[in-house]
């Protein structure tokens, strides 16, 4: 007998969080463009120009007029424009400690570029909206501290470089909605009623690591399958819907395969798990520190190994069925 | 519309065929002409590996094919056990096993290297080393990758990555006959047990991290326990699957580990069979 604790109620209800998901990202993010949108003053593609008194070629200074001396001026490089076209622009501006480089578009917004287009929202790294690259890396605006830069350094901002822009820092990532709509979401097994779900902590551990997806899409944004080839979006889910469809795989009351929805092959063959070549880049850049790749796309290869590329497991399972 | 949920019309008409092009000239992109904005040392790594990997596949060639100098009473290359041909110099009691017979004339050493070989080469983390270290796909996270086309490991010839069970399989047999050679090293050259001497050591290290790196493999990882959708039907392979995810958080320094080592050990058998120093013993 398991001595194991029993998950039950809520978590195992027969829902599609799945489908879920992406709407509720879809509004919270919509209300933040919203904010940004009125916080723009200025029509589609006006850039700012930089107050002569911070102008480029000033170098990044201690400050000692009268600000504490851990404050300074720093050297951004802000990508500003739209799908037409755009450009990096600089501004010097000031940095105190503490600070995280949100703050300083939001301080750029206030004092410089008041139409500075920026996605933002719980700025606690927990709604996956300040997405952008910075310093040339996939990362969060709300995470990446100003402490982790010298003060000569340049920090250079610019949008999600594999999705479509709408204007400066904000992407369009309705890709990523396409392919969560794609996935098939959790089949409830037909026995049971929601409410008589039972699930041993051991079962449901690993799907759990899955569930802390922010859905940032910075995996979706570094993975060289899109990121490298548009022409692959079509075919391929990115490591955030594959790993939704892992976690749907190890569920252990999904019911889909008694249903004839096998995910395994699926995974392989509609959602292009073969284009995957493991090169840990949306491990890497996860803020929620998820194992994606290990933990998730490797354990769904050898599925997809077991069920469409070995003969002993084929005959294994042959055997099995007709005992 | 920034975050819409409404497909493209482009995306999904079979009429327009999808858009090509990378991060700098995809339509609609961030009009950037750069393939990269990072300021720190991303190509340190993948310069790093590549010239390990480049290192290791020199020695191991020209050992594999030079066909002497593997056997040093009591130790044996790893390089040529077992050692499957009819033209294996003698080892007493060691692992001369002549399935190929006297037909084949070529170094024995490639007929069992061609194991170890496959596994490596289709190992999760070599993988990842060699896209990125030798082909440049991607060099590295967010750095553009020169390549028009990509499929991954759709087709041929990638899609036989998905062998690797088979060659852990038959790391398994291979880890098995070094441990056997480990333990014919507690013998003297005269093959009297009960001796021990610095080779023994290097061959013990070496076997360590042989199997450490093998059992960590992911392929092993599944099949101990990863298939399973329920774990509390299947309390042991559970908590085998939990020690081998615990060794599989370590596989690539245990990859890299054990490659030195493997390569040390038989450097170490050379140096002996050359006469360049004799084996000091303990006892």
């Amino acid at each position: 007998m398991s001595t194991s604790n029993e998950v039950t109620g809520a978590d195992s209800a027969p829902d599609d969080p799945g489908a879920e998901e992406p709407a509720a990202g879809s509004s919270a993010r919509a209300a933040n463009e919203s904010a940004s949108e009125a916080a723009t003053g200025a029509p589609s593609g006006t850039t700012a120009v930089p107050d002569q008194a911070t102008a480029p070629d000033t170098p990044p200074r201690d400050v000692s007029d009268g600000r504490p001396e851990t404050s300074y001026d720093a050297h951004f490089r802000v990508w500003r424009g739209d799908p037409e076209g755009g450009r990096l622009e600089d501004f010097t501006v000031e940095v105190n400690e503490g600070e995280v480089v949100l703050d300083i578009i939001h301080r750029l917004q206030a004092t410089q570029a008041g139409d500075l287009a920026v996605r933002w929202n719980c700025k606690a790294g927990k709604c996956g909206s300040c997405s952008a690259e910075i310093n040339g890396r996939p990362r969060l605006l709300c995470m990446t501290r100003m402490s982790t830069f010298e003060r000569a350094d340049v920090v250079t901002v610019t949008p999600l470089r594999a999705f479509p822009v709408v204007r400066d820092l904000v992407t369009d990532v309705s890709y990523n909605y396409t392919k969560a709509r794609e996935i098939p979401s959790f089949v409830p097994p037909a026995e049971l009623a929601p409410g008589e779900y039972r699930m041993q902590q051991e079962d449901v551990e690993r799907s759990q690591e899955f569930r802390k997806c922010i859905e940032c899409f910075l995996c979706q944004d570094t993975c060289h399958v899109v990121r490298d080839h548009e022409e692959n979006k079509q075919s391929f889910a990115g490591p955030r819907f594959l790993m939704r469809q892992a976690e749907l795989d190890m569920h252990p009351l999904d019911a889909a395969e008694e249903q004839g929805l096998d995910r395994k092959t699926s995974a392989q063959e509609e959602h292009g798990l073969g284009y995957c070549n493991i090169t840990k880049c949306c491990t890497e850049v996860c803020p929620e520190g998820i194992r994606i790749t290990d933990n998730a796309l490797i354990p769904m290869k050898e599925r997809v190994a077991d069920r469409k590329y070995d003969p002993l497991v084929w005959l294994g399972n042959k055997i099995r069925r007709r005992s | 519309m920034a975050t819409g949920t409404t497909p493209s019309a482009e995306t999904d008409s079979p009429d327009h065929p999808p858009a090509s092009g990378g991060v700098r000239d995809a339509p609609g992109r961030a009009a950037i002409s750069a393939r990269h904005l990072r300021v720190d040392r991303w190509w340190l790594a993948p310069g790093a590996t590549a010239l390990g990997l480049f290192a290791f596949v020199v020695y191991s060639t020209w050992r594999a094919f030079s066909n002497s100098d593997y056997y040093a009473a009591p130790y044996v290359s790893p390089f040529y056990s077992p050692c499957l041909a009819d033209n294996c110099e003698t080892m007493k009691g060691g692992p001369n096993w002549e399935l190929f017979g006297s037909w084949w004339g070529l170094s024995p050493a490639l007929i069992i290297l061609i194991f170890p070989l496959g596994f490596r080469l289709t190992c999760y983390y070599y993988r990842k080393a060699y896209y990125r270290g030798f082909w440049a796909s991607p060099p590295a996270c967010a750095v553009a990758e020169p390549h028009r086309k990509y499929t991954g490991e759709k087709r041929f010839p990638l899609i036989l990555q998905n062998i690797h069970r088979y060659f852990f399989y038959a790391a398994l047999l291979v880890a098995v006959v070094l441990s056997y050679d480990t333990l014919l090293g507690f013998r003297n050259a005269e093959y009297e047990w009960g001796h021990m001497g610095l080779g023994t050591v290097v061959f013990l290290v070496n076997i360590v991290l042989i199997w450490l790196y093998t059992i960590s493999c992911h392929s092993c990882r599944h099949i101990i326990g990863g298939r399973l959708r329920h774990f509390s039907k299947h309390p042991v392979r559970y908590r085998m699957w939990g020690f081998v995810g615990k060794l599989n958080e370590r596989h690539m320094s245990l990859a890299w580990a054990s490659l030195v080592s493997v390569a040390v050990a038989d450097f170490y058998v050379y140096l002996l069979a050359t006469g360049a120093f004799d084996d000091p013993r303990f006892f």
